[in-house]
């Protein structure tokens, strides 16, 4: 190496050292950090003593941990789809040449911009089945349909019945899809116009140029966004511990991986076991991100390419 | 172009400067230990408002009356969460007030000084205290905290709504049957069958729906290494629980929950009348002065139990605790300062500022007197219940109480009986019992000599 590369070499890792830095601190050492503690009886207070496995294995018989994990494939499995359908609806829309267009994009982007513990106690209130706004929308379809079939059928409770619980909470996850719209209009704004042009020529109509020219040129910013809604489903916490004030919901429904473990690191001093479930989370997270890039190989059009 | 010279006036300047940062971050982050000469003890509590205050004004006493001793008060919030990762980090506060509740998990996991040797070395004995709360106080042998404002729980009810009904507003049910007996007058539908009040729901405000076996003679555990949430006694008070959802309907039973409005508010549903009885501790006097109607009138008694006189006097108590967290930097001050808390003048000061009744066995007539919830005398008296209960001092006791109210949730919709939901938490809690307990098991010996060596 001569002395000219070794400087720039140099240079260069003094460029990248505060994000390398960064990276070993705050990404690699925690998660090493977790690794040694599953394996560790641990509680914060006390120095870890060693147990081997013994997380992994209460994990296994663990039904309230399995539970969890049901819950969070449960609202991945319908928040990501609906989200993805919502966001990239709306995107499309708002992308329609109309005056005022800028105004519609503000209004459904601000809510995205609501901190998520306000989102949880807003919609807290939203959902809540005597008062709630979404009833109460509700309620007079709920009339006109038991007056014409005679029933005696009510709005549920959405956050006190299991079986409504994390409905609720998927219909609330939607408010936020403000963001991911604004990531679909900067791809759709990429789409050229020769090709929209071109398919006119040939007669193409509105669902045929998206189906054909629209998804396909922006299929790298719905992988992007799916892999984002697909991480942050599966760390989905903060609007859940809010609307059951801190609770696992009724018969456990809103039970998330993200919760389970912070309550055994913080409600129940159990860190060590807290950290085998963290790293089960990133190992499953991890391998879905792994999966989905797979899935996604022959789909995905990369202009440059 | 800069030349040699201003160079390193350039360099000099920086360095001055960067010193002069540092200094200030050092003097910003490093604690001092003096306050005019004395020794400054760090003290966290937990409390904001009014209570705050009231500790304030004791703390101000203290400072008054020292030359030696400072005291530095803060209000701090998630207590819990903060003292864990300062005792952890080494740089925890001297005094902390903590829940009673809270102390088997803290020194288990030696997160506490223990106080038996600094509690005789300052006369400090039991027989001071109303024995409950200095069995809250102990842990496995070794005493870990004295209590500072204490609180146990009875029937409050709206005098109102009885006239109204038809009862005598001064006489409370005096057998749970009974309170069934006034339930059933004191309820009122709406034509579609939906409650519009009731008169005693065991759901509301849901604080408690862990520990309703008590009232019917039930243990959480056999206090060794069994549990016990599905003895007969706890099988039966959540058959009680279960008759709720089928006398009222779980269907309306879960409508009348969500059209209530937040403890601390007007929309009270104690405040607004649509809950006529209610199981709660001295601090719904300041609830009620804050939140409720200026005529409302309520009167205080024991909850009765399903034994009625047979079991009399039930109650759960809690105390919060001034302790020594592990490591602190002045243990002998900070326990000074806790034993001056504990004398009879400012325990009774900090408690009438509070509201709340002395964990002491001596009591002024003044306090009694001066005091402004007019049953403070007989909250302090069901204190001295034997049948007076505090939360098991178990370390699993969070994941115990988080199954029960889910047991409880599932019963109340109607979706399980008590002896299925109970079996359930039975083997879930036994299960986490046992793992604790082998834990425990591989630390005892150590910790009990740590225990007992200590200053």
């Amino acid at each position: 190496m001569t002395r000219e590369e070794k400087h720039r070499l140099r240079l260069g890792l003094a460029f990248i050292s505060p994000w390398a830095g960064g990276f070993l601190l705050f990404c690699v050492f925690p998660l090493v950090s977790t690794a040694i503690h599953s394996l560790c009886d641990y509680s914060v207070l006390s120095p870890p003593v060693f147990v081997g496995v013994a997380n992994y294995t209460d994990l296994g018989t663990d039904a309230i941990f399995w539970q969890s994990v049901y819950n969070t494939f449960f609202f991945a499995a319908f928040s990501i789809p609906l989200g993805l359908l919502a966001s990239l609806t709306l995107a499309i829309l708002l992308n329609v040449n109309l005056p005022g267009k800028g105004v519609f994009r503000t209004i459904f982007f601000v809510p995205s911009l609501v901190p998520m513990v306000c989102l949880g106690a807003l919609w807290q209130w939203m959902l809540n089945g005597e008062l709630g706004l979404v009833n109460h929308t509700l309620r007079p379809f709920y009339h006109a349909a038991n007056a014409l079939l005679g029933t005696h059928a009510a709005p549920p409770n959405w956050l006190l019945e299991a079986r409504y619980a994390k409905w609720g909470l998927i219909f609330s996850s939607l408010w936020g899809v403000g963001q991911a719209v604004v990531i679909y209009l900067a791809g759709l704004q990429d789409v050229p116009r020769h090709l929209y042009e071109a398919s006119e020529i040939d007669g193409a109509n509105f669902w045929q140029k998206t189906w054909h020219i629209t998804l396909p040129m922006i299929s790298p910013v719905i992988y992007f966004n799916t892999l984002m809604g697909l991480i942050g489903s599966f760390q989905v916490f903060a609007i859940p511990y809010v609307m059951t004030n801190g609770t696992d919901g009724p018969e456990r429904s809103l039970l998330f991986m993200a919760t389970y473990l912070y309550q055994n690191a913080f409600d129940y001093s159990n860190m060590g076991y807290a950290c085998a479930i963290g790293l089960a989370l990133f190992l499953l997270i991890f391998g879905l991100t792994l999966a989905a890039r797979r899935l996604a190989e022959g789909y995905i059009h990369y202009e440059g390419n | 172009m800069i030349g040699p010279r201003d160079f390193d006036l350039s360099r000099f300047r920086l360095r001055a400067g960067l010193a002069v940062v540092l200094a200030a971050l050092l003097c910003a982050c490093g604690d001092s230990d003096s306050h005019e000469g004395r020794i400054t003890i760090r003290y966290w509590e937990k409390w904001p408002g009014f209570e705050a205050a009231a500790m304030q004004a004791v703390v101000d006493d203290f400072n008054a009356s020292q030359r030696r001793i400072f005291v530095d008060y803060t209000s701090v919030s998630q207590m819990d969460r903060r003292l864990m990762l300062a005792t952890a980090g080494g740089v925890p506060p001297d005094v902390a007030g903590v829940a009673g509740k809270t102390l088997p998990a803290y020194a288990e996991n030696n997160a506490l000084t223990p106080l038996d040797r600094l509690a005789a070395a300052n006369g400090i004995r039991r027989e001071q205290y109303i024995d409950v709360f200095w069995r809250v106080c102990s842990y496995r042998d070794h005493l870990w905290a004295l209590p500072s404002t204490p609180g146990c729980l009875a029937l409050i009810w709206n005098k109102k709504l009885f006239r109204e009904a038809g009862l005598d507003p001064d006489r409370p049910p005096r057998s749970l049957a009974e309170l069934e007996q006034f339930n059933e007058k004191l309820v009122k539908r709406r034509p579609d069958g939906s409650l519009l009040s009731c008169g005693h729901v065991p759901a509301e405000p849901g604080w408690y729906d862990d520990i309703w076996g008590w009232w019917f003679g039930g243990k959480h555990w056999d206090g060794d290494r069994t549990i016990t949430a599905d003895s007969p006694e706890n099988i039966a008070a959540y058959d009680w629980v279960a008759s709720y959802p089928k006398r009222f309907g779980a269907a309306n039973l879960l409508a009348f929950r969500e059209g209530t409005g937040n403890f601390a508010s007007p929309q009270n549903p104690f405040f607004t009348g649509r809950i006529a009885m209610v199981l709660q501790g001295p601090w719904i006097y300041n609830f009620i002065k804050t939140f409720a109607p200026p005529d409302f009138e309520w009167g205080m008694a024991a909850f009765p139990s399903a034994a009625g006189d047979g079991l009399k006097d039930v109650t759960l108590v809690e105390t919060d605790a001034l302790v020594i967290p592990a490591g602190a930097k002045h243990p002998a001050e900070a326990f000074e300062f806790i034993k001056y808390v504990n004398s009879q003048q400012p325990m009774e000061k900090l408690c009438l500022g509070q509201r709340k009744f002395t964990p002491l066995r001596a009591c002024s007539a003044e306090f009694l007197r001066d005091h402004p919830n007019p049953y403070i005398a007989q909250f302090l008296a069901l204190a001295k219940s034997p049948n007076a209960h505090f939360v098991p001092q178990l370390t699993t006791w969070p994941i115990y109480s988080n199954d029960l109210t889910l047991a409880f949730d599932r019963i109340w919709a109607g979706k399980a009986g008590a002896r299925e939901a109970l079996a359930e938490v039975q083997r879930h809690e036994q299960q986490a019992f046992d793992r604790h307990q082998k834990r425990w098991d591989r630390l005892a010996d150590q910790r009990t000599a740590q225990w007992s060596q200590s200053p």
